[in-house]
């Protein structure tokens, strides 16, 4: 559990240092929901369309890397295939219409103390707790 | 440049997300399941998180223009809206019932196997339903 704590800031640190990286370099903010969104749904053209599907490539490949060299492991589902349907479109249409998810209203948005960001945070997390318990109700926890 | 570092972030971010657990649903859902058996470890990754990019602002706001040469993000907008409750409802919702959000979803697409897949088939539905819905108003 201690080990777990130490995991989480270390993670946190690369997560942070990424997105200042991103900030500071390229100007723009790094969120995870509107890189993939605007990388796919047209929102995003020519060169800020590349630059968005580089970092996915980034993304995408390097902890799968990572976790074929062994160095650390893959982890299970926690939830049905109808679970994971229903969740996977509440959180592609949540974050889009929100327009950030954790990494672009949670880290990007609160270390620069963004009201948006504050208010959209402290909803998704009191509607994912909501959502762990309906999980649960509807049988759908594995 | 840009792009170099666009996939340099990207891996980061990767890396970090994977190291810290974010990867892990059912470590999400233990850090959301407040009435059961709580783990708060993933608020030191939030926490983590904000220092390196509490420092970023603070130096953004003394330069003219990014290292690039492209533009800095403006001031914050400040406007409550309904899409911003809503949506981040709905987001909420389908994070807790997958331990799952963009980020570590797209970071576990290389090894999570077929159920990332399918949850990230569904985001990428999520993603044209909004573009839809927003053509329509």
């Amino acid at each position: 559990m201690e080990w777990d704590w130490v995991r989480g800031l270390l993670g946190g640190l690369m997560i942070g240092g990424a997105a200042a990286l991103y900030l500071l370099v390229n100007g723009r903010i790094m969120g995870a929901s509107g890189i993939f969104g605007g990388a796919l749904d047209g929102s995003a053209q020519g060169a800020e369309r590349r630059e968005r599907l580089v970092f996915l490539a980034g993304l995408i490949l390097f902890p799968a890397i990572i976790v074929w060299l062994g160095v650390a492991e893959a982890s299970k589902p926690v939830t049905t295939t109808a679970g994971l349907i229903a969740a996977g479109l509440l959180v592609g249409l949540g974050t889009r219409m929100a327009n950030g998810c954790t990494s672009g209203h949670g880290v990007c948005g609160i270390s620069r103390l963004a009201l948006r960001g504050l208010v959209a945070t402290a909803v998704y997390l009191v509607f994912g707790v909501l959502g762990v318990l309906i999980a649960r109700a509807l049988e759908w926890s594995l | 440049m840009r792009l170099l570092i666009a996939l340099l972030s990207g891996a980061l971010f990767g890396a970090g997300l994977l190291v810290s657990g974010m990867t892990n649903p059912a470590k999400v859902q233990g850090w959301l399941d407040i009435f059961g058996n709580w783990d708060p470890t993933l608020a030191f990754v939030l926490g983590g998180a904000i220092i390196p990019m509490a420092i970023a602002w603070r130096v953004a706001r003394r330069m003219p223009c990014s290292v690039s040469g492209a533009a800095l993000p403006g001031p914050a907008p400040r406007h409550i809206d309904r899409p911003l409750v809503i949506g981040s409802a709905l987001f909420g919702l389908g994070w807790g019932i997958a331990g799952l959000c963009p980020g570590p979803a797209l970071a576990s697409l290389g090894f999570g196997g077929a159920s990332i897949w399918i949850f990230g088939a569904s985001m990428l539905a999520g993603v044209f339903l909004n573009a839809a819905l927003k053509g329509k108003s």
